[in-house]
């Protein structure tokens, strides 16, 4: 039955895929990206990856399509035609493409339990994972405490991508994302959206509380600081969207964000510095606590709150950029 | 039984697609794209009975609140979009 | 007792299944976009109410149950208002196309 699922969305994944590839409207690739994330969302849960699955929903559903359009908004909404020859690109790409496949024949089947994967690391994390840090999800105690080095990195390519679209795109005035002239805004929009602004208004508290369950149940269920800063994110965005850039921007200030995204990224450095001055390794959470189960949740907790600060910051930031720049 | 809807739900999911492709609107592809979104609610809901996993409801609890947004987003863009147009053309026949 | 829970439930995913295909082929082949709008929307909010109830039936009275309560009401705020927001759009659209073709007539 996973097959089967599998085979089915995958096989819609690569019509979605061929699709954008071939569109020259650049709004329709948006929109079919759109699908794309949502198909890739259903295949890894589908595969039980249900924390990936959640990032990918997190991201993808909302705030991503709200980057593209913010994208589409400063350039043009075609593609245009090149006049190259696609031949080599073409060889390039199937040749790539054969070596993969080729690739692919040594890979163990899916779900073999004698494959690499299964065998190696994975059952020391199942196994030890209860009597070292006593969490039921395995996934958050590799990404916080076993592989917490390799998690520090993503903080900082997010921080780093973050600090780099900010200098691109300059975060000058704010502005509106989809800006209105003046004087449409007191005669028309507005007013239709009546609707949607209410029910809008009513779910923001519940996306921010789903967010901040995400953040803190990340221990217990799928979940964890990078899908809690994303939906946190899109949440306030979405106030953005309905009541405007200046109103969000009175509400959470630049000046907030980039706390947030400075203050998200040094404290998950300063839990490591921390456990190194009193005794223990780099990121190693055990020193924190007389007991070393409580020390490592600790640390767990404090690295996901970092985590969640930087990815939150760091989305919004871009968000206020793009909009910003598109009322210059 | 679970087996039963996820297939009617993928069956849909796949017309919703051909929907999406096919536009020819905008708006066309934008209604695809919600329908879609709605049909992986359920589709996660269902795979997760089916797979006897009912904790990884939270993934369809996030699309439920946040795929709103993308399609607010949109409406938002090709409002301000064609207003500004209006207004350029208006600008221009003004200076003729 | 859980025969008739069953038997709910294959009721209840029965007409959610039927309906949401259904709204899949109206959206397919019905010839302006305000009727595939209706196609969808109409049939989206009782398929998702059937489905989403029938897997209440079998989840019991657990938590799986609030979550999916939840979802349910999050999804029939939601989906009504996009399908509104997205009418409201496509209509503003033709009437602005409408006056232009009028104006530039004149």
């Amino acid at each position: 039955m996973t097959i089967l699922l599998a085979v089915f969305l995958l096989t819609m994944l690569v019509i979605t895929a061929v699709a954008i590839v071939r569109t020259r409207d650049l709004f329709a690739a948006v929109m079919l990206l759109g699908i794309f994330s949502l198909l890739m969302a259903a295949n890894f849960f589908v595969l039980d990856a249900a924390d990936v699955a959640l990032t990918e929903a997190a991201v993808g559903a909302g705030i991503s399509t709200v980057l593209f359009l913010g994208a589409l908004a400063l350039t043009a909404a075609r593609e245009r035609e090149s006049g190259d020859s696609r031949w080599l690109p073409l060889v390039v790409v199937v040749i790539m493409a054969a070596t993969v496949v080729y690739a692919t024949f040594d890979k163990p089947a899916l779900g073999d339990p004698n494959a690499p994967v299964h065998q190696h690391v994975a059952p020391w994390y199942l196994s030890e994972t209860p009597r070292l840090i006593d969490i039921p999800n395995v996934v958050t105690a590799v990404l916080g405490s076993y592989r917490g080095y390799d998690t520090l990195g993503e903080v900082f390519v997010v921080f780093t991508a973050g600090i780099a679209v900010l200098f691109l795109l300059g975060s000058g005035r704010p502005g509106e994302l989809f800006s209105r002239p003046p004087d449409e805004l007191s005669t028309g929009g507005l007013k239709h959206h009546l609707i949607p602004r209410v029910v809008g208004k009513l779910l923001i508290p519940f996306i921010i509380l789903f967010g901040l369950y995400v953040q803190f149940h990340g221990e217990y269920g799928p979940g964890g600081g990078f899908q809690a800063g994303a939906i946190i994110a899109a949440g306030v965005i979405l106030y953005a969207l309905l009541e405007g850039e200046t109103r969000a921007l009175a509400a959470l200030p630049e000046s907030a964000l980039k706390v947030m995204v400075i203050g998200g990224a040094l404290l998950y450095t300063l839990v490591g510095v921390v456990c190194m001055l009193m005794g223990g390794n780099f990121l190693d959470y055990s020193v924190l606590s007389t007991n070393s189960v409580a020390g490592q949740q600790l640390g767990i907790i404090l690295i996901e709150a970092g985590v969640g600060l930087a990815v939150t910051g760091v989305l919004l930031s871009i968000f206020h950029a793009f909009a910003a720049r598109a009322t210059a | 039984m679970f087996i039963t809807v996820s297939i009617a739900i993928l069956v849909t999911m796949a017309l919703a697609i051909i929907r999406a492709l096919r536009g020819p609107s905008i708006y066309d592809r934008i209604l695809a794209v919600n329908m879609f979104g709605t049909k992986t609610v359920l589709l996660v809901s269902v795979v997760a009975f089916l797979f006897g996993r009912p904790d990884f409801l939270d993934l369809a609890l996030a699309y439920a609140l946040i795929n709103f947004i993308g399609v607010l987003a949109v409406l938002e863009f090709f409002q301000s979009r064609s207003l500004r147009r209006e207004l350029g053309a208006a600008q221009q026949r003004d200076s003729l | 007792m859980s025969l008739f829970l069953d038997l709910g439930s294959w009721v209840l995913f029965g007409i959610g299944s039927l309906l949401l295909f259904i709204g899949a082929l109206g959206v397919l082949r019905l010839p302006t976009l305000f009727t595939r709008m209706h196609a969808a929307s109409l049939t989206e909010s009782l398929g998702t109410i059937a489905v989403l109830t029938g897997i209440m039936l079998q989840a019991g009275l657990t938590l799986a149950t609030m979550k999916l309560l939840a979802i349910l009401l999050f999804l029939l705020l939601t989906s009504p208002t996009s399908s509104y927001a997205l009418a409201n759009a496509a209509l503003l659209a033709r009437n602005r196309d409408q006056t232009r073709e009028q104006a530039d007539r004149k």
